[in-house]
């Protein structure tokens, strides 16, 4: 129980998590970029897969975006982390978890993909068909560089998602920034300032990212 | 150069082309006009296979565009196409506008592309605007762009699809100025056009088209002054 303002104010939890703040907030930023990286490439493949004529290719990318859209990504960890070694496969927790923000970042991002591209107008196409590229110079030349403009602002939203989504791995043990926080609470009895911190943690990086994805956004408005 | 024979096209259930059989010579002007929706755009995209053929043959300077084998890219870049809507990339400037296509297509070395593409964009008028973006220029400006980069590929034929349709009536000179001179010069055309003017004017024979088959054809006095088909006849009357 909190007994009067000050006891927050003068807290020492506020010093004293500062050092598992960073050490955690490091560890979440490396699964995010990595898996939002990596989770780009699979975005990518996936997206133009859900452009394709052929049926197959088509529908296995939309099995893929729909079997990880529909399960929680907690689950999805829990599965890569313990389901997984009974098919003799071993990751460490962190690999998991890099690999759970990649499929999820990668089943949204292929979406986004699907629509950045879709939104090109088709005229684009048959002008570059027309002057005699073929469909891939006429993609990597002519759609891709407009579509990809269109698909700063929602792939800057998924980094934030993704970064987010990085709190659910206290669950299997990961030192990212949530786990620790947790830590420092039970054993420190303070439930108030280590999570005022940990929320902190993340606005610090989310607040600036939204104030730089609005800006822009606004230039491609433009 | 171009011979069309009994060329069907549908989408679907929807019959849009039913049995063209059509010829264009070469350093002809051949003008198609008619009502919309009677596919005479339709016709034109199938001439570069825009359009998927569904039955019939198209052969273009002894090449059959309905063989499987034929390789369509370079078959493409044979033919310049010239949309109502432009359709230049927004992205690039307009010197890279009309270079892409023989930098990626022709493999020509970016210096000669650069000149070839000044050049043309001369002759279009608009060499002051090499390194302006098209959404700085007018729609006049922007269709001239878009003949400069349809000829940088040195095609063969050049196709118009309503290439002033989508202008405001004070721009659609220059338009027509640079497509007569380019006629002048012996390129053989085929333009889908709304302009009725310029089909009698430059047009060495105009094709009325309606419903999906070729109405009436001939030399432009003898269709525009003594029409016999009467939907020919009731088309001019409007639009006359």
């Amino acid at each position: 129980m909190i007994e009067t303002l000050t006891d927050i104010f003068t807290s020492r939890h506020w010093q004293g998590t500062l050092p598992f703040i960073w050490r955690g907030l490091q560890l979440t930023l490396y699964i995010t970029f990595v898996g939002v990286i990596v989770g780009f490439f699979l975005g990518t493949a996936a997206g133009l897969a859900r452009l394709s004529k052929s049926k197959i290719i088509y529908g296995l990318a939309t099995i893929y975006i729909e079997l990880v859209r529909g399960t929680p990504i907690l689950v999805q960890a829990l599965f890569l982390y313990y389901a997984i070694t009974n098919f003799g496969i071993y990751f460490d927790a962190i690999t998991a978890g890099i690999i759970a923000i990649a499929i999820n970042a990668g089943a949204y991002i292929a979406e986004i993909v699907r629509g950045g591209v879709e939104s090109i107008d088709k005229g684009q196409m048959e002008a570059g068909r027309s002057i005699g590229l073929s469909s891939v110079q006429t993609m990597r030349y002519i759609i891709w560089p407009q579509a990809i403009k269109r698909m700063i602002p929602p792939l800057g939203n998924q980094f934030i998602i993704s970064l987010k989504d990085t709190s659910v791995f206290a669950i299997i043990s990961i030192n990212e920034v949530t786990f620790l926080m947790r830590q420092y609470a039970s054993s420190s009895a303070d439930t108030l300032v280590p999570y005022i911190m940990l929320c902190l943690a993340y606005l610090i990086i989310t607040i600036p990212s939204m104030v730089i994805l609005r800006r822009i956004e606004r230039r491609l408005d433009v | 150069m171009i011979k069309v024979t009994d060329l069907h096209k549908s989408f679907g259930d929807l019959e849009v082309l039913k049995g063209i059989n059509a010829e264009v010579r070469e350093k002809e002007v051949v003008c198609v006009i008619g009502p919309s929706g009677s596919g005479k755009s339709t016709f034109l995209r199938c001439l570069n296979l825009l359009e998927e053929v569904t039955s019939g043959e198209v052969v273009i300077d002894g090449e059959s565009l309905t063989n499987p084998k034929i390789n369509i890219n370079k078959l493409r870049s044979q033919v310049g196409m010239v949309f109502q809507h432009f359709n230049l990339f927004p992205h690039k400037t307009v010197l890279e506008n009309v270079t892409l296509g023989p930098i990626k297509v022709k493999d020509t070395p970016k210096e000669e592309a650069n000149e070839l593409a000044l050049q043309l964009l001369e002759k279009v008028g608009l060499s002051d605007k090499a390194n302006s973006y098209p959404n700085s220029l007018s729609g006049g400006q922007k269709q001239r762009v878009a003949i400069a980069r349809a000829l940088a590929m040195n095609p063969k034929v050049m196709l118009f699809d309503e290439p002033t349709s989508a202008l405001d009536p004070e721009l659609v000179g220059d338009v027509l100025e640079v497509m007569k001179e380019l006629a002048k010069e012996g390129m053989t055309m085929v333009v889908v056009t709304h302009e009725m003017g310029f089909a009698r004017e430059m047009g060495d024979r105009v094709i009325f088209m309606d419903e999906g088959v070729i109405m009436e054809e001939g030399i432009p006095s003898d269709i525009f002054d003594n029409p016999q088909n009467p939907r020919t006849q009731s088309f001019l009357s409007k639009v006359l």
